[in-house]
């Protein structure tokens, strides 16, 4: 029997979904040999139980939580699949706030307290905070970056269906930014996380003219408190190097800590 | 049946990007309430962006959504330079276009062949097309891959792509790359005629009302990378600076987005609003694709839309290998990205696949944002979306079945190609019994 693979989604920007519909050379040899059970961003179909389950996104509400909960118990390897999923990604800089902060900002006082407290709705706008989906179930493999590389899913999913282990390289971006031959960020003048972040994308973005913003997340070795040190050495305030470091790791940087 | 009392509830609508639900309430043959629901959770983009740094805005909110990561990137990229005073060369200008068309293409052919051409043949999704329609569902992986690989020339990928920047372009792509493109965009217009001959099969259910249509107009080109905002109710223009009289923005309870309306209830954007409102401006071979779609300006049918996707790929295709020409026509120059941080408030339009989108941004004295709005073409859609679920079922209760119903009214809401997760999440249909 063709396992069943299937897709959900929650607090993201569906992009990780996208970058597995874009592996088009690849995409109807995988089909062959998978059973799609369910894609929302593409199919209408559904199933009880998947082999595996890839989820994209992070969960912002205790009903998002409940779905997670659910699907996790139907699947039996689940996969957590890009920045938002692994890390809460952008949108876990919102955790520093209030979520009725935000609200008023967005939605005015008025609104924000009325749909706070309309019974029939109050839980769709119940957002307590964006929570990676570790935080909330058992992940067994990791698909890192916003968006994911495709090779890596291609990669995973293959040694999936061979029953396998997939290859999991730990070191730094800076590892293939210097094979990919690029002047280091800091000789340019810039700044940059590449030392902190998890390797595998290839360096993409400081090869086409910026730094790196560290979206595949910390290496568990990271050493933030050296790098705040380096980070001050050129100019930046603490409030920015905090900003800079919450654009794509606010929970970990937070989590790793690094006011020395 | 006329006389049950029924409801649709679809929770979780497939083939739409983003959650939301469709819920129609029928008492006693009459169709008493339609509710469009948005569940996506807040991910509050517009209030997490305080803080940071210009160059950081259109990085960053380009991940308020995948397929229109190029348009919110190149939105706020306008807005941030509006707010600083800064000048795009005229060379990123072309570029951006070219992103901006890019972008078209690949969401347009998705949109069309993986989202809605299924429903008209009968099918449950693509894949079983893979089967019985191979060479439609290859031609649409080949489309789509040229699309991807055209954003990836420009962009540096494709999606999330970072080489744009505030004034230009961080690293500029190879005289080579941009030659491969062009020979490729020009060798597939071929599959781009086979497009415009399946669609032109596919049967349009035959409703129409008529509404206000809201997109970017300029008197000198298609607008989509700029233009002021134009209504077809009045035929004037507002600066973009007004988009927020535009909009009106309000909130309801059962949906997580913001509704809109203008000059009456509701409008709509997108592929049909824009060829409507600028069926004069687009390139020549678009209004031939128009034309032997069927297509003919007023069009009030939303269903329609699709036909519009397909007149935007053929506008875009081809308006993009004059681009190409031009660009390879000179030398490509570096950009000189070096500015001021000030503090200032800005407002950027792009029309995106979906819509007229709107950025707007303050920064303070420090240079460090300290206020954001974005308004996103599915949120100004919704209540238009609405409006036609009201117009149609009444209609559609006499002559088709709950499960038929349903199904327009799914189709209905995929043809406006909603893209929940920008706008928060969309829809599910249930027919709550």
């Amino acid at each position: 029997m063709k396992p069943k693979v299937a897709f959900f989604d929650f607090a993201s920007c569906e992009g990780c979904q996208l970058a597995v519909l874009n592996c088009e050379d690849q995409l109807l040899d995988l089909l062959e040999r998978i059973d799609l059970v369910e894609f929302r961003e593409a199919l209408s179909e559904t199933s009880a139980r998947y082999d595996i389950a890839f989820v994209e996104g992070s969960v912002h509400r205790e009903e998002d939580a409940e779905r997670l909960r659910d699907l996790r118990e139907r699947s039996t390897i689940l996969v957590a699949m890009g920045g938002c999923a692994n890390t809460g990604n952008v949108q876990a800089r919102a955790n520093a706030t209030a979520p009725a902060v935000h609200l008023e900002r967005i939605y005015g006082a008025e609104a924000r307290d009325r749909v706070l407290t309309d019974t029939e709705h109050w839980k769709l706008w119940a957002h307590t905070r964006v929570r990676a989906i570790e935080d909330v179930v058992a992940v067994d493999y990791v698909l890192r970056g916003c968006p994911i590389v495709p090779a890596d899913f291609l990669h995973l999913v293959t040694r999936l269906l061979m029953g396998s282990k997939p290859r999991v390289e730990r070191y730094p971006v800076c590892v293939e930014c210097k094979e990919a031959g690029n002047r280091c960020v800091f000789e340019q003048g810039g700044t940059c996380m590449g030392q902190l972040t998890w390797g595998g994308c290839e360096a993409v973005c400081v090869s086409h003219g910026y730094h790196c913003d560290g979206c595949r997340g910390l290496l568990p070795e990271a050493n933030l408190g050296a790098h705040r040190v380096l980070l001050r050495s050129t100019g930046m305030s603490d409030a920015d190097i905090d900003s800079r470091y919450a654009l794509f790791c606010a929970t970990q940087s937070k989590a790793i800590g690094s006011n020395s | 049946m006329s006389q049950e009392t029924w409801k649709i509830d679809v929770n979780h609508v497939t083939r739409v990007e983003g959650h939301g639900s469709i819920k129609v309430n029928v008492r006693d043959g009459v169709v008493e309430d339609v509710k469009l629901c948005i569940v996506e959770a807040h991910r509050f983009f517009e209030s997490f962006t305080r803080g940071m740094l210009p160059q950081e805005i259109p990085w960053i909110v380009g991940r308020i959504c995948g397929i229109c990561c190029v348009g919110h990137q190149l939105a706020a990229t306008k807005a941030v330079e509006d707010a600083l005073g800064l000048k795009p060369t005229p060379q990123a200008v072309v570029m951006r276009r070219l992103l901006s068309h890019s972008q078209f293409i690949q969401s347009h052919v998705l949109h069309v062949y993986f989202l809605a051409v299924p429903d008209f043949l009968g099918a449950p999704s693509v894949l079983p097309l893979a089967k019985t329609h191979p060479e439609v569902v290859r031609r649409a992986l080949r489309l789509k891959k040229l699309a991807n690989d055209f954003t990836e020339v420009f962009g540096g990928r494709t999606l999330h792509p970072m080489s744009n920047t505030l004034i230009g372009w961080r690293k500029l792509p190879s005289r080579k790359a941009i030659q491969d493109i062009r020979d490729r965009l020009r060798a597939a217009l071929p599959d781009l005629e086979q497009t415009v001959a399946i669609v032109g099969t596919l049967p349009m259910p035959p409703y129409e009302r008529e509404t206000e249509y809201v997109s970017l107009k300029r008197p000198d080109g298609y607008a989509l990378y700029d233009g002021l905002i134009y209504s077809s109710d009045t035929g004037e223009y507002a600066p973009v600076s007004d988009y927020r009289q535009v909009c009106n923005e309000h909130t309801v309870a059962h949906s997580t987005t913001k509704w809109s309306r203008w000059h009456r209830d509701s409008y709509a954007v997108g592929a049909l609003a824009r060829v409507n409102n600028s069926y004069d401006q687009l390139h020549p071979k678009a209004k031939q694709v128009a034309e032997a779609l069927g297509l003919r300006v007023p069009c009030y049918n939303p269903y329609a839309n699709n036909l519009a996707q397909v007149v935007e790929i053929a506008h875009c295709s081809y308006e993009s290998l004059d681009l190409l020409d031009q660009l390879l026509a000179g030398e490509l120059v570096p950009d000189d990205l070096s500015f001021e941080l000030r503090a200032g408030r800005g407002f950027g339009a792009v029309e995106v696949p979906r819509g007229v989108l709107f950025h707007e941004y303050a920064f303070d004295d420090e240079g460090r944002c300290c206020d954001a709005n974005a308004v996103i073409p599915t949120s100004q859609n919704i209540a238009n979306i609405e409006a036609d679920m009201r117009a149609f079922v009444p209609k559609m209760l006499g002559e088709r079945d709950r499960d038929d119903i349903r199904l327009h009214m799914e189709m209905l809401l995929r043809a406006y190609d909603p893209c929940i997760s920008c706008s928060v999440h969309l829809l599910d249909v249930d027919f709550v019994e």
